[in-house]
């Protein structure tokens, strides 16, 4: 097979808002041959988005190339003038972004910007172009492909955009195609069905593709190489087969072992013996104006009952929109709900936080996804940690001083952190902090909202092994939530399913390997697995789909 | 349109009226809470208490507030603005033909400004960081930094005094052609067009920057477009909102602007006529003028704003 | 953990801050018309009121530097002590703005309900009055007086600090972690000057700095209609006022007061815009 692509020695360097400029690409080699799908793998800074990005000859406001060669059949992007990469951009290489959502202009028909390549660089007439794009919906899987294309951006879901994107990438019969993330933002359901229609038109054209993402898994079923970066280096590469079954560099071992994480001793069976921790019975709440039952208009949440044992940890488990995160700020008292009892320790709580009792507060916390917005950005550590010290405790002084460094050492970071304000810490050093201020107040139950999707699978895993040891050591429970089935797998002894504000399903250890309902056997299947033929032999029940799964 | 929009419209109509009564309320309470009597300010020092007292109950003036907020509420509304105490003309002749007059002003200069300033605005954006939006930056913020006022007096400077080419003054009666009508407009409309063109630069430039840096222009980069097609059909469709604002907004500019020229070129307009009547303290004129000033901005924003709404192709 | 990147290029500043040759300008100039306002008495050449030239508008030489006004007095001097009043004003002016303005816009973004609504909605029509439409209104209500003046000044800017402050604050309201200090059991007080305050404080200073230009701008254009400071003060507005016929002279008398003001107003704008900032030496 011959090379389509060639990248020799790419170094591209970035200038920083204080004027520094530094390396983000040190020296890539890569080789891609005709037909191939190649995946470039990474956590987030490792440079994948950047050198997908150099194959059309772009660089983001900042950056540049400062050296090396991109040849494209020959052709080096590097070299190129402006004018003849706008040439190439659309008609030989093209671009799926990764938020479909945000490149599609919200004043222009998804139709006219589908067929806008074939307009600017003059490939057809506007009506072969048309006919075009709707054999290209035909082909992805899209509904209702002969009218999709009247509609408005904001009028589609996100999982039929990223498809229309797919679309406009291929409309004008590029030789490469890069896609940048494009399943990351989407539920493990719809991805399926994406990942499916991309994977049969590239092959049924035999188009080069170059496939980036950080979810080994997804890049499993659709790339045929893999190579691994890190920091701007490419650390490994190989056939997906080889990467998989024997990496070789220890960052792809490690990236392997964070995928499966590992198992632990989980507590036994319940007692019945013991009083639950917290149980929710019949909980309603959601949004809007309230109706005549005392029920809000939009119920995000219905009738939901749970219970949480001291020492034991309860997943949630749903995708978006299903009502989890409501839930936990049902539970918190953030939102407080509308109908239902919520009894923690015995005692009936008030709906509303503000209305509760101190102690009450104190026992429960919860823990946010998104550390940037949970931490007060103009306080330094040591005050975000002391306040709740000061708060529930009343200590002060070195009582305090000490109590925070205590923190500190649990979350397993540097005391030397204190003094630091949030935007010098990284992602997994800014949510042990969100932790440990959790921690701060003794809390006898810990509500962990999605605290780790928004985090590389790395950091992840670790943040994982952080909260079951201290689970252990401090006799806390914790609540789970998040959209992840393999991180609730790895900490929760019973999962609880959630769809549309309706609790599905309730599992235990032995039960989660065969659900019952048929939405948990949906979702528990979709989650892709580490096995490169897995998507091609996935066979979904069309009764279940059609029901409650696919965009 | 649907309903949706129709709805909007509404409700934005609805809170125009509301905000243009709160607004004339402000400026009647304002200039009612004269200290000094108004009664005994007309009859002048030698005034006796008795004639004092009578002139107040002939005026009204011992009625609460909101009644005669109210009267005088109801008398606008029907043409009947009253009497200019300094002038002893009812208030209507007066306006009438200032206000034509300033029409005229404004209307020039937006005319010349509006084109000019988006053109400046719009391709300083596209050519951000060369020399070309370098010296457009400065030179606009130079201009909105300083007072009006020096930007006339600047101009008189430049135009009449050195180079002698424009007379300092207007003087409206000595119009006899076209060349004199040019010459008399030219300095007012000149200055006044730096002024509003300087706002409208900077918030066009503003908005369309904005634009060019979201993910879709990117996007249409990467499909290669090129830079026009990319200006013309992607940000500026997406720009047109905070466009319109802009330009609504830089009326309030112009209206400033507008009493800061009339007086020192000496414009009959109205807003000339209302800092006289500020000097004088001569109310009902100064409550008149204000209001109009007040009603036509707000008429002018309310239709920027409804623009904003239909142009919005979420709510087709 | 951060990547440490080998930098290209080193970074250069004093105490981690990088200073900008503009900013320093602006910064001295502003410092420059501080002093002069403060110790005016004692830097003026000439007594503010004594008529030292037999001419009207003579020229700039070297006992009057900037030539002479409309009734032979120093144009210099009056320059001197007009400072005060245009700094003096101004300032007293922005402070109760911005104060007012970011208390109550706290105060409407933590509290919501009624209260944000009912006073939102009358400073937005405080605002869809143009400002000096608005002054002349108000001036030909309560007089020219300094409190007058100051007050009247302070209320026409207060809409527009109050919105913005709002602004900030509803934005920093949402975030998650003053959630959390709700969810805490923590009160109104205390979420709103020890957590949304230090987040907002940096945009406010800067519509601070713009606020106070415009307050300059408006004092000086109500004095130059002879609405604003009355004689026998003057501020630099009053002074363009008094001699402006000695405009077709090109006299100093009418040219200097207005470039005072110029420099005062453009150094603020350029000190805003290049504030020294804190070198942040972050990997891309």
């Amino acid at each position: 097979m011959s090379t389509l692509v060639e990248i020799k020695n790419l170094h591209v360097e970035a200038t920083t808002d204080s004027g520094r400029r530094i390396e983000i690409i040190k020296g890539v080699d890569i080789e891609i041959a005709k037909g191939e799908i190649v995946a470039l793998i990474g956590e987030s800074g490792s440079g994948k988005t950047t050198i997908a990005l150099t194959l059309m000859g772009y660089t983001r406001p900042g950056c540049r190339i400062s050296e090396g060669a991109l040849l494209i059949d020959g052709k080096d992007m590097a070299t190129l003038s402006e004018r003849e990469r706008t040439k190439v951009r659309g008609t030989e290489v093209a671009y799926v972004p990764q938020s479909a959502a945000a490149a599609f202009n919200p004043s222009q028909t998804i139709m006219d910007q589908v067929i806008e390549v074939t307009r600017i660089h003059g490939l057809m007439s506007p009506d072969k172009a048309r006919q075009r794009a709707i054999e290209l919906f035909k082909a992805l899987s899209l509904p209702s492909p002969e009218t999709i294309g009247e509609r408005y951006p904001h009028q589609v879901s996100g999982g039929q955009l990223q498809r229309l994107a797919a679309a406009m990438a291929l409309i004008g019969g590029p030789k490469l195609v890069i896609f940048d993330e494009p399943t990351t933002a989407l539920d493990v359901t719809t991805q399926i069905d994406v990942l499916k229609a991309f994977k049969s038109v590239m092959k049924a054209g035999g188009i080069t593709g170059v496939y980036v993402s950080h979810d080994l898994a997804v890049v499993a079923q659709i790339a045929d190489r893999i190579f691994v970066l890190k920091g701007g280096e490419v650390q490994e590469e190989g056939t997906t087969q080889a990467i998989l079954s024997t990496p070789a560099h220890p960052y792809t071992q490690e990236l392997l072992s964070a995928f499966e994480p590992q198992e632990t001793q989980f507590a036994g069976k319940r007692t019945d013996k013991a009083q639950p921790l917290l149980v929710i019975e019949n909980v309603t709440a959601g949004y809007g104006r309230v109706q005549e039952d005392g029920l809000p208009l939009v119920k995000a949440v219905r009738s939901v009952s749970l219970s949480v044992e001291k020492g034991r940890n309860l997943g949630i488990i749903g995708e978006s929109g299903c009502g989890k995160s409501t839930l936990a700020r049902c539970i918190a008292g953030i939102l407080p709900a509308s109908a239902g009892n919520i009894i923690f320790n015995g005692k009936e709580l008030d709906h509303d936080a503000r209305r509760r009792f101190h102690e009450a507060l104190r026992e429960m916390q919860i823990v946010f996804q998104y550390a940037d917005t949970a931490l007060n950005p103009a306080k330094p550590i040591e005050d975000i940690l002391g306040r709740p010290l000061t708060f529930y405790h009343g200590l002060n002084g070195s009582a305090r001083s000490a109590r925070i460094d205590e923190l500190l050492d649990m979350v397993r970071l540097p005391k030397a952190l204190r003094y630091r304000h949030p935007s010098e810490l990284s992602g997994g050093q800014k949510q042990r902090i969100n932790f440990a201020r959790a921690l701060a107040a003794n809390p006898k139950l810990i509500i962990c909202d999605e605290i780790t999707s928004a985090l590389d699978t790395v950091v992840a895993a670790a943040i994982i092994e952080l909260l079951k040891d201290l689970q252990r050591e401090l006799d806390l429970s914790y609540i789970f939530i998040s959209h992840d089935l393999s991180v609730v797998e790895a900490i929760c002894d019973e999962v609880m399913v959630m769809y549309r504000g309706e609790k599905v399903e309730h599992l235990t250890r032995e039960d989660m390997k065969s659900p019952a309902h048929p939405y948990s056997k949906l979702l528990f299947s979709s989650v892709p697995k580490l096995d490169p033929t897995w998507l091609d032999t996935l066979v979904l029940e069309p009764e279940l789909v059609r029901q409650y799964g696919g965009a | 349109m649907n309903s949706e929009i129709a709805r909007m419209v509404a409700k934005r109509l609805v809170i125009a009226v509301i905000t243009l009564l709160i607004v004339s309320f402000a400026v009647f309470f304002a200039t009612a809470m004269l200290p000094g009597d108004t009664a005994s300010i007309l009859l002048g020092q030698s005034a006796t208490p008795e004639a004092v007292a009578g002139l107040r109950q002939a005026m009204h003036l011992d009625d609460p507030a909101m009644l005669r907020f109210l009267r005088w509420g109801l008398g606008f509304l029907t043409g009947d603005l009253g009497k200019s105490y300094a002038n002893d003309m009812p208030i209507s002749v007066l306006v009438s033909g200032r206000f034509v007059n300033t029409m005229q002003l404004a209307g020039i200069t937006a005319l010349i400004s509006i084109p000019f300033a988006l053109t400046l605005g719009i391709t300083s954006a596209v050519m951000q960081g060369s020399l070309y939006d370098r010296v457009v930056t400065i030179v606009t913020i130079g201009v909105i930094s300083v007072p009006e006022f020096m930007v006339a007096s600047t101009a008189v400077l430049v135009f009449a005094v050195y180079l002698k080419w424009l007379p300092a003054i207007s003087l409206v009666n000595e119009v006899h052609s076209l060349y004199d009508l040019l010459r008399m407009y030219a300095m007012p409309v000149m200055t006044l067009t730096f002024v509003v063109s300087a706002q409208i630069i900077r918030m066009t430039r503003a908005a369309v920057i904005e634009t060019l840096s979201t993910p879709y222009v990117e996007m249409a980069r990467l499909k290669g477009a090129s830079r026009s097609r990319i200006v013309l059909r992607h940000a500026l469709p997406n720009a047109l909102g905070p466009i319109v604002n802009a330009l609504a907004l830089s009326l309030s500019y112009l209206i400033g602007g507008v009493i800061i020229i009339e007086t020192i070129f000496n414009y009959p307009g109205i807003a000339k006529l209302m800092v006289d009547a500020v000097a004088t303290r001569d109310l009902p004129l100064i409550q008149t003028c204000a209001v109009i000033f007040c009603a036509g901005y707000l008429i002018l924003i309310t239709i920027a704003d409804i623009i904003a709404i239909i142009s919005n192709p979420r709510l087709r | 953990m951060m990547q440490s990147a080998p930098s290209i290029s080193a970074a250069t500043g004093f105490f981690g801050y990088r200073f900008n040759p503009v900013g320093v300008l602006a910064f001295l100039v502003i410092l420059f018309w501080t002093v002069v306002a403060l110790f005016a008495p004692h830097i003026a050449p000439y007594p503010v009121g004594k008529i030292v030239d037999m001419d009207y508008f003579g020229p700039m030489s070297a006992k009057l530097w900037l030539g002479s006004d409309y009734l032979g007095r120093d144009v210099l001097s009056r320059i001197i002590y007009g400072a005060r009043y245009t700094l003096g004003i101004a300032l007293a002016g922005v402070l109760i703005a911005s104060s007012c303005g970011v208390i109550f816009g706290m105060a409407a973004a933590v509290i919501g309900g009624w209260f944000d609504a009912a006073l939102s909605r009358f400073m937005d029509a405080m605002i869809s009055i143009p400002s000096k439409l608005f002054g002349l209104v108000i001036v030909a209500a309560v007089g020219s007086s300094l409190p007058a003046l100051i007050l009247t000044l302070a209320f026409i800017y207060t809409p527009g600090s109050y919105r913005f402050a709002r602004a900030l604050a509803v934005n920093v309201n949402t975030m998650d972690f003053i959630t959390v200090a709700r969810v805490r059991g923590e009160n109104t007080l205390y979420l709103a000057v020890s957590e949304i305050l230090p987040n907002i404080i940096r945009p406010v200073l800067a519509d601070f700095g713009i606020r106070f230009v415009f307050i300059v701008l408006l004092l000086s254009g109500l004095s130059f209609l002879g609405l604003g400071v009355q004689p026998p003060l003057a501020d630099w507005g009053a002074l363009v006022h008094e001699n402006i016929q000695g405009l077709s002279f090109g006299a100093a008398a009418v040219i200097a007061p207005s470039l005072a003001i110029a420099s005062l107003t453009i150094s603020v704008n350029l000190l805003i815009d290049n504030l020294p900032r804190k070198i942040r030496d972050r990997s891309a």
